[in-house]
């Protein structure tokens, strides 16, 4: 009877006609398509972005060139050198991330006694030219005061969880 | 019409007559070159709609614009023509594609006398025309030499050689039932019935060979991306891959017509909406098939090669010449054959 069966269910093309139906039925389900440039979906705190050196609020940088994130970087993206300021403290005179090496894994930011390197919410800044991507000290710098408020929020979010 | 142009443009009758077909030959081909271009975007439409996506939005309101913005892209395109190609073959097979497409509308109905050729073969005339389509297909494989358009060729041509015997039973079986090749007999014939009713397993096979015969999904295969890169196009570029995808948009078109024509009573009128004009039914009828046309896309994955031809030639073959010589045993049993 198996025969006659699979045979019925051929001729009159029942599992087809199933099929059909649920493709007709998803026409009319929402759409979950974001449009993107003028809708976005909502980021984690924990998402991992463009970089950005944070300072204290007194205006000075958090960096003090322990050079932990140079070191564990598994991409080689960062260069750091660093010798003593005028008021003696240690500070880094140079602080490069090539960004096209960068594999944006977070390990820098988890590396970092002061948070002072941290990954930001910016996903947006592709280049016309390669050079721009390599990224100094000056321009991390800036990228930390203009993502300042986002990335302290951020932290304060993530710290119940670690 | 040509009486009419004769005497108000002052015009010698032949010159007159000459016009009008010119004229006839536009009103049929502008709107389906527009059809086409509407239904690449309703395609895209359907298909975003089935997979949760949007579609086309951008290019004017709701995407609308967007056939024509990717017309005029592979219009402004270089034409590639490799090395090895046999250059006049490889030019004339999308033209071929194209022309078969488009001159087999010559004898569509769109009304009662609404047909720019009320030829007495029509059928066959419609059934020679789909199979010289065949011809564009294997040229385009056989002088782009690559190998994959000269697989994607093989097995297109294969395909639609295989479809087009049982295609053949299916519209003898029509023919049986009306007594005429003239395609407004066959539509005038189902007044009080359409075909798709009592001839309902024909309408169901004439409809998926129809699928096989235009290359659609789930009988895709000559151009399976996956294994034949783009089958028999995958050489051509710009303008000539258009007329290809305009060929092929086309004949899609003309088989919905065609069974419309056949099964689905033309440009009669709807049950119960017998206020719509003719010519109109004809049009959403043919709307209709081409939405189950992608709708069917949506929702198959492709056939394998040898399954595509078990279907062909173990099942639909001796399914539908089953059904003719039941049909004919029917029409002549119970005397019913028409005179």
């Amino acid at each position: 009877m198996a025969w006659l069966d699979r045979t019925a269910r051929g001729l009159f093309m029942t599992e087809l006609v199933k099929g059909f139906a649920l493709t007709f039925s998803y026409m009319f389900k929402p759409r979950v398509t974001i449009n993107y440039p003028y809708e976005r979906s909502p980021l984690s705190p924990r998402f991992r972005g463009e970089h950005a050196l944070r300072r204290y609020p007194n205006g000075e940088e958090r960096c003090i060139a322990c050079k932990l994130c140079e070191a564990v970087c598994p991409a080689l993206a960062i260069t750091i050198e660093a010798e003593p300021r005028e008021d003696g403290s240690r500070r880094t005179t140079r602080y490069d991330i090539d960004m096209t090496k960068c594999i944006y894994c977070g390990l820098c930011q988890e590396a970092c006694p002061v948070d002072a390197i941290v990954e930001g919410p910016n996903l947006e800044f592709a280049t016309e030219t390669r050079e721009e991507l390599f990224y100094n000290k000056e321009k991390l710098l800036a990228n930390g005061d203009r993502w300042e408020p986002l990335l302290a929020a951020n932290i304060a979010a993530d710290a119940p969880y670690r | 019409m040509a009486d009419f142009l004769a005497l108000h443009l002052g015009l010698p009758l032949a010159g007159a007559t000459l016009l009008a077909i010119i004229l006839k030959i536009l009103v049929i081909t502008v709107p389906l070159l527009i059809a086409m271009a509407m239904m690449t975007y309703m395609e895209r439409k359907v298909l975003a709609a089935i997979q949760l996506r949007q579609g086309p939005i951008l290019v004017g309101p709701f995407g609308l614009l967007q056939p024509f913005a990717d017309g005029l892209k592979l219009l402004t395109k270089e034409t590639i023509i490799p090395a090895g190609a046999n250059r006049a073959v490889f030019l004339i097979a999308p033209m071929l594609t194209f022309i078969m497409a488009l001159i087999a509308w010559a004898v569509i109905p769109f009304g009662e006398g609404l047909v720019l050729s009320d030829l007495n073969v029509g059928v066959l005339y419609l059934f020679a025309i789909s199979s010289l389509g065949v011809y564009g297909i294997i040229m385009s494989g056989w002088a782009s030499n690559s190998k994959y358009a000269f697989l994607g060729g093989l097995r297109s041509a294969a395909q639609m050689v295989s479809y087009e015997v049982s295609i053949g039973f299916v519209i003898i079986t029509v023919l049986l039932c009306v007594g005429s090749l003239n395609l407004s007999d066959i539509v005038r014939a189902q007044s009080h019935v359409w075909f798709c009713i009592p001839l309902f397993p024909m309408f169901v096979v004439f409809f998926i060979s129809a699928l096989a015969e235009t290359n659609r999904a789930p009988f895709d295969l000559p151009e399976g991306e996956s294994e034949l890169v783009g089958g028999f196009h995958t050489e051509y570029s710009a303008m000539t891959f258009a007329l290809f995808f305009l060929g092929e948009y086309i004949s899609m078109l003309l088989m919905s017509g065609m069974t419309s024509v056949l099964f689905l009573g033309g440009w009669q009128p709807f049950p119960f909406l017998g206020f719509i004009p003719g010519p109109l039914n004809l049009i959403i009828k043919i709307l209709l098939l081409m939405f189950v046309f992608i709708w069917v896309r949506g929702t198959l994955p492709r056939y394998r090669y040898d399954q595509l031809m078990r279907l062909g030639w173990k099942v639909f073959l001796p399914f539908s010449l089953i059904w003719v010589i039941l049909t004919a045993g029917f029409l002549v049993y119970f005397d019913k054959l028409p005179h």
